[in-house]
């Protein structure tokens, strides 16, 4: 069975960043992972799994804090009608798991 | 020389380490600063301008930070008061501070700073071509100008330093950046501007940028060089991966932030361990705007809600309570309409599943079922009292609908009576602008108080 990312990494957060984002910090937690991390996890798979084209992700991969950081527009301005996560912090969950290929 | 700025927590009223405090108190601090407010639990605190904490914890988090500063006779900041930083807010913070004066018999000084903002200033701005849209892109127009119930402009560290060069022993400032507050007397020492800047936003949530984010209390020491973050409690350590990670917090870009006056560009910054409680940082930059601009934020009315929850157990209806829950909604629309005369246009009606997909709607992957689920009913409508009799219309068939025309009608459970709730008035954001201003102090106003 695949692994999945929130088993690899040491921790996975999303929040928003002001009401009209949410951004997403994977921690791997050392090169090894990062290096797995950054090589196995593609923009499409992300894109996919938030139904967002990938062209709206914003990626900073960061080998120093062994972290890659996603960035995009909320979908929904928080708290709008139809917002169902005011602080954008369970987003993490569907990117902890997606499974690594 | 160094400046030294005492961050006793992330904001006032989520708690903090009070032997912390006390301990950095021997730190020889410059200034205590503390936020008092974020959009981050939405647009309904700047919408109605109430706080989002407890008036109580925040006023006895208050009275030992007022007792702190009296201790040392240095300056106390709170910056964006009451959760969205209005002025009923700022008067708010006001009307805590003379209490405790009074049962302290302390006699402060207290400047308050304004950032609201009349609708028909940032009409004139979009007018004259002075406000401009930030990424992403949000429609503007003349009436959604109008229908903001609060405006706020975010002041940056040139209008703090305003308030505290009249002498303040207390400044309450309307809404400001979170780390306009932290930066402004260090900068105004002429310690180095990134630094400051950088060091701010490291120091903004507290302990946040430490192992403990619980004990609150951090110390920032800025310098001409650089600056150090310093955990204060005990059991709270920082590190260059603690303190670094920390620009990543909120923030889209990691290594930028854009504030009143200029950008931080921390990209090529270094950061070194000290001791275990001590981080030195240095070699970000400041790039000085050519614009002055300020950040707006503004909330408007979108109507009533009310809501409606019923717990479903019933195997067959937790099967299919999808299935259920579009058969309902179509009814319902179309009986409002039918017997009550109310169009669809006239309300939202909306149900989420709990159980099943209600945190994530259509981007949910897991398809196994729960053993139960909640039926979370909402509706927006003109007025709270149309939107209440549209859920009292809805009421018994949430309770009592079938999945089908040929089954016996089902009995669902309503955790609480009344089984609908009015929710009030509901907003959204509605600004994701910058206004230019030209000069700092511009859109703000100050008021002096000697308690």
């Amino acid at each position: 069975m695949a692994q999945l990312l929130g088993e690899l990494c040491e921790k996975i957060r999303s929040k928003n960043a002001g009401p009209y984002w949410i951004t997403i910090d994977i921690f791997c937690g050392d090169t090894e992972r990062y290096n797995t991390v950054v090589k196995a996890l593609n923009d499409e798979q992300i894109a996919q799994c938030l139904q967002l084209p990938a062209a709206e992700l914003r990626r900073f991969d960061m080998p120093e804090l062994y972290a890659i950081k996603i960035s995009f527009a909320r979908p929904i301005v928080q708290g709008s009608a139809g917002d169902r996560d005011m602080h954008g912090a369970q987003y993490a969950v569907l990117i902890e798991e997606l499974e690594l290929v | 020389m160094t400046t030294n700025v005492l961050v006793p927590s992330g904001v006032l009223g989520l708690g903090f380490s009070e032997l912390a405090l006390q301990k950095a108190l021997q730190l020889k601090p410059d200034i205590i600063c503390i936020d008092g407010g974020s959009t981050d639990s939405g647009p309904a605190y700047l919408g109605t301008g109430t706080t989002k904490y407890s008036r109580a914890v925040c006023k006895a988090e208050w009275k030992l930070l007022m007792q702190a500063r009296q201790s040392l006779g240095i300056p106390l900041v709170i910056s964006s008061c009451g959760t969205s930083g209005t002025d009923s807010m700022v008067d708010w913070m006001l009307e805590i501070t003379r209490e405790i004066a009074l049962e302290l018999d302390q006699h402060p000084n207290v400047v308050s700073l304004y950032s609201e903002q009349q609708p028909s200033l940032v009409q004139q701005a979009l007018n004259t071509q002075t406000l401009f849209g930030l990424e992403p892109q949000v429609s503007i127009s003349e009436t959604i100008i109008q229908e903001c119930s609060h405006i706020v402009a975010l002041a940056g560290r040139e209008q703090i330093m305003e308030a505290l060069n009249m002498g303040a022993d207390i400044v309450l400032v309307g809404r400001a950046t979170d780390t306009a507050a932290l930066c402004a007397l260090p900068i105004a020492n002429g310690e180095h501007e990134a630094a400051a800047w950088h060091g701010a936003k490291i120091a903004e949530c507290g302990a946040f940028c430490t192992t403990n984010p619980s004990s609150g209390v951090v110390m920032l020491s800025v310098d001409t060089q650089g600056f150090t973050i310093q955990a204060i409690a005990d059991d709270a350590f920082c590190t260059p991966h603690s303190v670094s990670a920390h620009m990543l917090y909120e923030n889209a870009n990691p290594h930028q932030l854009v504030e009143p006056g200029g950008t931080l560009n921390a990209a090529n910054a270094t950061y070194t361990a000290i001791d275990k409680q001590t981080v030195r940082v240095e070699g970000s930059s400041w790039t000085t705007a050519q614009q002055y601009t300020v950040k707006l934020e503004g909330a408007r009315s979108r109507g009533f809600q009310t809501t409606i929850l019923a717990l479903i157990r019933d195997p067959h209806y937790v099967k299919n309570v999808h299935q259920w829950v579009e058969r309902l909604q179509a009814f319902l629309v179309d009986q409002l309409q039918a017997r009550l005369d109310i169009a669809p246009d006239q309300y939202t009606l909306e149900f989420r599943i709990i159980g099943s997909n209600a945190t994530f709607g259509a981007l949910e992957t897991k398809t196994e079922g729960a053993s139960e689920v909640g039926v979370l009913g909402i509706v927006t409508s003109t007025t709270q009292a149309l939107a209440d009799d549209i859920m009292r219309f809805a009421n018994p068939f949430v309770l009592h609908y079938p999945l089908t025309d040929d089954e016996p009608m089902p009995s669902f459970a309503f955790p609480y009576s009344p089984a609908e709730t009015s929710r009030g008035e509901t907003f959204e954001f509605c600004l994701n602008h910058v206004m230019v201003i030209d000069e700092p102090m511009q859109v703000f106003r100050l008021k002096q108080e000697a308690l």
